[in-house]
């Protein structure tokens, strides 16, 4: 019997449609990505000049507090005595939590000390003023 | 095409700034903690209803201009390396005053702050 050395049939990949692939790979997965990212209530933040970037966003959770002393965590409207039991229960879920309280600058400020009492007795004590930066007139 | 649509997702890749969460940062002192400090440790920073800042000290109040704040908390402060203020903001107080004496006190250099809870009647 008699094999021939070579084949001649010529072997390559067909990579011309490689990039329409790869885009059409990148386009599901842009859309099938969601992120959970909570609306709030609208709040105009006050100004700071020392403030600290919050790292890690999956430990946060953000309590809004507008204008009229309305609280919102997680686009829900709470009452005060509601904040301390879901708080917990976060903080349950995520011991690193890390809160971000996101006040209006204009409202009350025993509004925010209340959240803040309420904060300390379900014991999530990391928390973060949450402030737009202030352009420093001395440029520091 | 496949470079340019390439080099057009980069482009949005690295100009898109996702906003990050960022503030001042303060850590709260749980509920059952008292810790005595003696009293000449501690600064008593106020804030009453209509916004005005006074120092308590050794039973006197002296208003402070906000202006002159961070010059006065950075003198106690190097008078004092083991002092602690304590902030309290009347009800009835801004949130945004709180947060720009907040932000002085830490421009000033005080790393140990407490917010005292207010009392419920009005002074």
């Amino acid at each position: 019997m008699k094999f021939s050395r070579r084949s001649k049939v010529g072997s390559a990949i067909p990579t011309a449609s490689m990039a329409d692939i790869s885009f059409l790979l990148l386009v599901f997965f842009m859309v099938s990505t969601v992120f959970v990212r909570y609306r709030g209530i609208p709040v105009k933040l006050p100004e700071a000049e020392k403030i600290e970037k919050l790292e890690m966003r999956r430990h946060v959770t953000s309590i809004w507090i507008g204008t009229n002393g309305v609280i919102n965590i997680d686009d829900q409207t709470l009452g005060l005595d509601q904040v301390g039991p879901l708080i917990h229960a976060k903080l349950l879920a995520n011991p690193r939590l890390i809160i971000s309280l996101k006040a209006d600058g204009a409202a009350d400020f025993g509004v925010v000390s209340d959240v803040l009492q309420e904060l300390r007795k379900a014991e999530a004590l990391r928390v973060n003023f949450s402030t737009l930066r202030e352009r420093s007139p001395e440029g520091m | 095409m496949a470079d340019i649509a390439f080099l057009l997702l980069i482009f949005f890749l690295v100009t898109t700034t996702m906003n990050q969460d960022k503030g001042l940062s303060l850590h709260l002192p749980p509920v059952s903690e008292t810790v005595e400090v003696q009293a000449k440790n501690i600064l008593n920073v106020w804030i009453n209803a209509a916004d005005d800042i006074a120092f308590f000290e050794r039973d006197e109040l002296s208003i402070v201009p906000f202006g002159n704040l961070m010059g006065e908390v950075t003198a106690r402060l190097t008078a004092n390396d083991k002092l602690i203020v304590s902030l309290k903001a009347e009800r009835g107080a801004t949130y945004r005053m709180f947060v720009d004496v907040l932000d002085e006190l830490k421009l000033a250099g005080a790393t140990r702050i407490s917010i005292a809870e207010p009392e419920s009647g009005t002074r």
